[in-house]
Formats: structure tokens, sequence, C-alpha cells
């Protein structure tokens, strides 16, 4: 596919699969998995630095800031509070003003709390930032970041690391008519048909990290993600046909025996 | 010799010299300047002004960097068994 790049805020992609890092055995594992998924984009956290053992290696002594867009996340924070601290941490930490927000609801579901979300994204796109917000399949919801100034949105397809599947696909059917900004599904794909089905049905990429770091073997995992997602966008871009509920014959009637 | 201070450094009592920099402090620990980031009793530094923050009685450090991340729950952790019922 020839001038497919995905573009968001200016900055152009090649890859429609963005990544997450976290959950993976070690940094070579990490390394592998995602050199295997051709991801540009990979999602990272903030947290303290260990003092007390300095041995520790760093992320991005496996991950060259300028071959991937390092994606900081706010995962964990459950208040709008946390969400800004991370995110202003994360880019005075890193290389750009790029956000995933994150405000978590609930610690069993870990589905957004959308008030604080909308929120939280106001003030960060007034500081500068440029936020990409996690969200649910929640169309209004999606068009009130947008409105806000969000250059994509982040829908979920199930929740994260459920591993569960597109739940609503037409939510995120209608979230792909109604929002005219990329469209990130994010969260909850758990096999690489998922990633597929959510390219089908039209989103601009697909963010996942525990389909591929908890899959038996992670490397491969990641290469079949990334065929998945290819497959898909040239499916949504090919047309499929539409649903009958009864058979049209491939092959002509005519010329055949009397 | 200059007189020892304490100070809190990623929720960890510390002692430091008096007059040290959030510079010095990150020299000290052997952390890279270029990949952390800093607050200062809940205000987050910029870079450039590590050199030119000396650290105070009390004060509160907290020192941040990019580990591996997507969704905070562990690979092992609740859930993992749970089985859809189609």
């Amino acid at each position: 596919m020839q001038n497919d790049g995905l573009i968001i805020a200016g900055r152009e992609f090649t890859s429609r699969l963005f990544v997450g890092t976290g959950k993976y055995k070690d940094f070579a594992e990490t390394k592998k998995a995602i050199e295997a998924s051709g991801a540009d984009v990979v999602t990272v956290a903030v947290r303290r630095v260990n003092i007390t053992d300095r041995s520790k290696e760093n992320l991005l002594d496996y991950l060259d800031p300028k071959k991937y867009t390092i994606l900081p996340n706010t995962a964990g924070c459950y208040n709008v509070e946390d969400a800004l601290r991370y995110s202003r941490l994360a880019r005075a930490a890193g290389v750009s003003d790029l956000i995933k927000l994150e405000v978590l609801g609930d610690e069993r579901t870990l589905f957004p709390d959308t008030a604080g979300l909308i929120e939280a994204a106001k003030i960060l796109v007034k500081e500068g930032f440029i936020v990409l917000p996690y969200t649910n399949d929640d169309p209004i919801v999606a068009q009130k970041l947008v409105d806000i100034g969000c250059p994509a949105v982040m829908p979920l397809a199930a929740p994260i690391g459920s591993g569960l599947g597109i739940r609503n696909p037409y939510n995120l059917k209608i979230i792909m008519e109604m929002i005219k900004v990329p469209i990130i599904v994010d969260a909850g794909v758990g096999t690489a048909s998922d990633a597929a089905l959510a390219m089908e049905l039209g989103a601009d990429a697909v963010l996942m990290n525990t389909a591929i770091a908890g899959a038996q073997d992670p490397i491969a995992m990641a290469e079949a993600m990334k065929y998945a997602v290819y497959a898909g966008r040239l499916a949504y871009k090919a047309g499929r046909i539409p649903r009958k509920l009864y058979a049209t014959a491939s092959s002509p009637i005519e010329g055949m025996l009397q | 010799m200059a007189k020892a201070i304490q100070i809190q450094v990623n929720g960890e009592q510390r002692d430091c010299l008096t007059g040290a920099t959030v510079g010095d402090l990150l020299r000290e620990l052997a952390i890279k300047t270029e990949r952390v980031a800093v607050e200062l009793n809940l205000e987050v530094l910029d870079r450039k002004d590590f050199d030119h923050r000396s650290l105070k009685p009390g004060d509160r450090v907290e020192i941040l960097s990019f580990i591996g991340g997507g969704a905070p729950v562990d690979v092992q952790g609740k859930g993992k068994d749970f089985v859809h019922a189609e």
C-alpha cells in the first residue's frame, strides 16, 4: 500500500500498530517483540528510578528514541491531579509533548473515568501537550475530546489486558463514522483476528500490549499482529462485500450440461 | 567540612551536603540527567535548572524515568483465567 501513512498532529507513522512495553520478561524480549511488530510508536510508563540498585538497566537503552516515537502514558492514575502530574513529569523526562492520557475510574475494570479524562485533557491541551486520550467506546465522549483539541482518540475494544476482543463493534463503528480525527483502538485485543477486525471496521490504528507480551511466544505474536493490522487495513480500503442471508453462486449457470 | 542535611529522595530519607544541588544529587546517585524527570517539593524541574536548585533540609525529591508500560495489571494478576461465557 503506497502512501498510507498515519498522520497524527503532523507526525507521520508508517505502521498502524502501536505497542506497549510492559509485562515482558526482560528488555531483550521487549526489543525483539517490538522489532517483530514493526511498530513506530511505543508506549512507556513513568515511574520512580530505583536509587538503591543502580545496576538496573534503562528501557531506553533498548529502544532508541530516534527510531521509535516514545509515547508516555499516565497508567495507574485514578484522578485528574495525578494524571496532570505524570503528564508533566513525562514531558520533563522525555523528548516530546506527546502523552497517552489515562484517567482510570476503577481498579477491577480499569475503565476510564471519562469526566476526569475530559477535565485533564482540557488542561493539558492548554499547556501544549499532544493528548491522545484512552477512552470508552462512547461516541459522545470521543467527540468532546476532539472538540477540546485531542488530535486522535483511543477508544477501548475491551478492558485493558482482558483479551476479550472487540465487545462493541457497533459503537466503535459509530465513533469511526462520527469522528474526523484518527481513531486508535486501544486495549482488550486478544489475538490477531481482533486486531484485523478493528482495522476492518475502519480504525486508523490499534494499540496493544498484553496480547503480545502475554502470549506464549511474544515475538511470534508481535509478527502476527503486524500482519493482522496490515491485512485489516487492506481489507478496509478494499471494501468488503455486504452480508447476505442466502447464497449467491460464484460460478455461472450458463454452459452447464442439460 | 560541609554539614549534612536530611532530605527525602523517592520516599526514602537520605543525607546530602549543605549547598548540594539537584544536579549534585543525581551525580552522587549515578543517574544520567537526560533520561529522568525531577520533582522538587511537587514542582517539576526543567533539566537545565538541575545545577541551580540547591537542596534544603526536609526537601522532597522525586526522580522518575520511563519504564516498560502499557497497563498497570500484571500478566499473572487478576482476571488471568477468566473465560468469557459465549
